[in-house]
């Protein structure tokens, strides 16, 4: 990997200032290309010390309702692969060093050509890939090739992943570690921040990677307390969901819809900020 | 492509038959499609479950099946001596009872105490509460909210059963979306939860397992066929929406180069319309639901909406043995029309007297078109893997006819 890359340099800082970081979901093209941009480049100043990118697919099995529906309206609206990596490097033109991570699942970019995808990622500016549907058990598909080109591939650990399988999650990955807190799918319960912990801890004498939690974050409280434990707090689900409240009666994105998005963003920050204060 | 020595030992221990299959699928299901892999590894070493799975599958589902001389037929098509494999007079109506007795009494193995299923047509959903309620054990069916429409007999059956259904709303609220609801559920239920696949697909074990359990189909036809004729069947023709039935009637004369097989997917309104559920014909490999294989998608990797009036062929993919089994040639994969499927239910029900399913229908369609084209030695066994009481409702619809 190419030092220092943009994920490694911000979690250092992040450790650097003693505090936690914000990783926020979106999903590229929600509701239309325009406004997801604006919300993308919104995001570094609104308090988001990493962002994921999700890239819209069909069929997101492992989704819960509010990410599900968020990629049907990017889809609706047009959004394609093309479209999302040219939203990445619309926003490189004008943040260098904030990590962006595309998030999704593995149909889309094998249509696209894994190669080409890889290279026009690469060119574009991501930092990082989350595949769902790609374990351990199929890294020669793009895993391997991802590190070859310079992208981090980030695994899922899972309550599941019990001792035996964590060695086989570790061994490929990078970047980061993202801890999902609960068996279950995107946006429905949050985790007992005390069993997270445990969990964590666990992880941490396994890997030196920084190690970011999610799934079921909604409140500031609720990123503080996984701020207090872990090096990252992602959020997803939540955010896609003032997205959709800011629609109008025809779907369409509302005059306040991206100002409501970037200062919930604000709001999550504060929390994490002032976890360990 | 060149033709492998043999076409039955696959897949390879990642789960892949050729470039198909595998396992791709979130973290938080791995461990248990691991754990899944050594239980059903042991089960089947151990002459016990055989023992166990052959009782039932002979007193229970009502095993074996007739292999049938369908006279009227072949007299009428003036061509090949046509056989049917009477799987529709299973106990619950269709071939899918093989299967979920088979993974049933692998649940109750493992320990599971809850079931979950997805359906199309309703007949998956039927036999997965059937044998639920014969073991005692809690079940949830995923089924589409188009479907729950078209299907509603199955539906009130699978209620009878004790089975809670619940409606899909997601996507084109089909078959499809009833696997991703069925895959939500099994991701947040892991501990307690059984995921009863109905078809030769998804995540490694299942293609291989779901094979397994349905080639009794094959092998007691081999057996009939032999004392009826005294030779093997010169072709095979089964329908083939996620292709259980067709696979376990193939299997076991995949190695006997004198067979040929004939495999019929779902036309819709025809190929050319793009309103079908030809996988095969029209579709290109790709990454849904565990494992890769031929999908209808556009050209950034979605999936499309599979159409058919048939419920249960309406699925975008195919199972990942069958990509392989047309990518290496041996298998060949043909389609039939709604309007073909319909003329052969209508052609079955007068001359035979049996009434089939709209899944059977389009491989009769297919027979209805071959079987003249051929020599009166050459003999043909066509799969009659379903029968076509829970189509009546739809069919009546569909002449215009008023019940």
């Amino acid at each position: 990997m190419s030092a220092p890359d943009r994920i490694t340099a911000r979690f250092a800082a992040l450790k650097a200032e003693g505090r936690a970081g914000l990783v926020t979901f979106i999903t590229a093209g929600d509701p239309d290309f325009d406004t997801s941009l604006e919300i993308l480049s919104g995001l570094p100043a609104a308090g988001a010390d990493v962002i994921e990118l999700g890239m819209p697919f069909s069929d997101p099995m492992a989704d819960g309702p509010a990410i599900q529906a968020s990629s049907l309206r990017a889809l609706h609206a047009g959004q394609n692969m093309i479209k999302t990596l040219d939203m990445v490097r619309r926003f490189r033109e004008r943040d260098a060093t904030t990590p962006i991570v595309l998030m999704g699942y593995y149909n889309p970019i094998y249509i696209y050509g894994n190669e080409r995808f890889l290279k026009d990622a690469k060119d574009a500016g991501v930092d990082g890939l989350i595949v769902v549907d790609l374990p351990p058990e199929e890294d020669t598909e793009l895993c391997l090739p991802a590190l070859k080109a310079g992208i981090h591939f980030i695994r899922l650990a899972t309550p599941t992943t019990d001792d035996k399988r964590m060695g086989k999650v570790l061994t490929n990955t990078s970047g980061f570690i993202y801890y999902v807190s609960i068996t279950g799918i995107t946006g429905t319960r949050a985790a007992d921040a005390g069993d997270v912990g445990g969990r964590v801890a666990g992880l941490r004498r396994r890997t030196d990677l920084p190690i970011a939690v999610g799934f079921g974050i909604k409140t500031p409280e609720q990123a503080a307390a996984i701020a207090r434990v872990a090096d990252a707090a992602v959020v997803g689900s939540a955010l896609v969901e003032v997205i959709r409240a800011g629609l109008d009666a025809g779907g369409k994105a509302g005059t306040a819809l991206v100002k409501d998005a970037l200062s919930y963003v604000s709001v999550l920050a504060g929390g994490v900020r002032a976890a360990r204060g | 492509m060149s033709a492998p020595n043999t076409f039955r030992t696959g897949p390879d221990e990642a789960g892949h038959f050729g470039i198909f299959g595998g396992r791709y699928v979130a973290e938080t299901l791995m461990p248990l499609i691991l754990e899944l892999e050594e239980a059903y590894g042991a089960a089947k070493a151990d002459p016990a479950f055989r023992a166990e799975f052959d009782y039932f599958l002979a007193h229970y589902a009502g095993r074996p099946s007739a292999l049938y001389f369908a006279e009227r037929l072949t007299e009428e098509l003036g061509g090949a001596k046509i056989y049917f494999k009477r799987d529709e007079l299973n106990h619950t109506g269709s071939h899918k009872i093989n299967n979920c007795l088979g993974q049933i009494l692998l649940a109750r193995r493992m320990g599971k105490k809850r079931i979950i299923a997805e359906t199309g047509a309703g007949q998956h959903g039927v036999a997965t509460a059937t044998v639920c309620a014969r073991f005692n054990l809690s079940c949830t069916i995923y089924m589409g909210e188009t479907d729950i429409e078209r299907q509603q007999p199955n539906v009130f059956r699978m209620k009878l059963l004790g089975a809670e259904v619940v409606p899909v709303k997601s996507g084109s609220r089909t078959l499809k979306d009833a696997m991703n609801e069925a895959l939500r559920d099994w991701v947040t239920n892991v501990e307690t939860t059984y995921y009863l696949i109905g078809t030769a697909a998804g995540p490694h074990p299942y293609p291989a397992m779901v094979r397994d359990f349905q080639s009794v189909i094959g092998r007691e036809t081999r057996e009939q066929m032999m004392e009826a004729e005294g030779r093997l069947p010169d072709s095979l023709v089964a329908c083939i929406g996620g292709g259980s039935n067709a696979i376990g009637l193939f299997h076991p004369f995949l190695d006997e180069t004198s067979v040929q097989m004939y495999a019929v997917e779902a036309a819709g309104e025809g190929i050319e319309t793009g309103k079908h559920a030809a996988s095969i014909s029209a579709g290109r490999p790709g990454v849904l639901h565990g494992n890769r294989t031929f999908l209808l998608q556009d050209s950034d990797g979605q999936i499309t909406e599979a159409d058919s009036i048939s419920a249960g062929l309406d699925y975008p993919g195919i199972g990942p043995e069958h990509a392989w089994l047309h990518d290496t040639g041996r298998v060949n994969y043909v389609s039939a029309t709604d309007k073909e499927a319909l003329a052969a239910f209508k052609l079955c029900s007068r001359i035979e007297g049996i009434i089939p399913a709209l899944e059977p229908a389009h491989a009769l369609a297919h027979v209805i078109r071959f079987a003249p084209t051929l020599p009166k030695d050459h003999l043909m066994v066509m799969n009659m893997c379903g029968r076509g009481d829970k189509d009546v409702f739809s069919v009546a619809k569909y002449l215009g006819t008023e019940l």
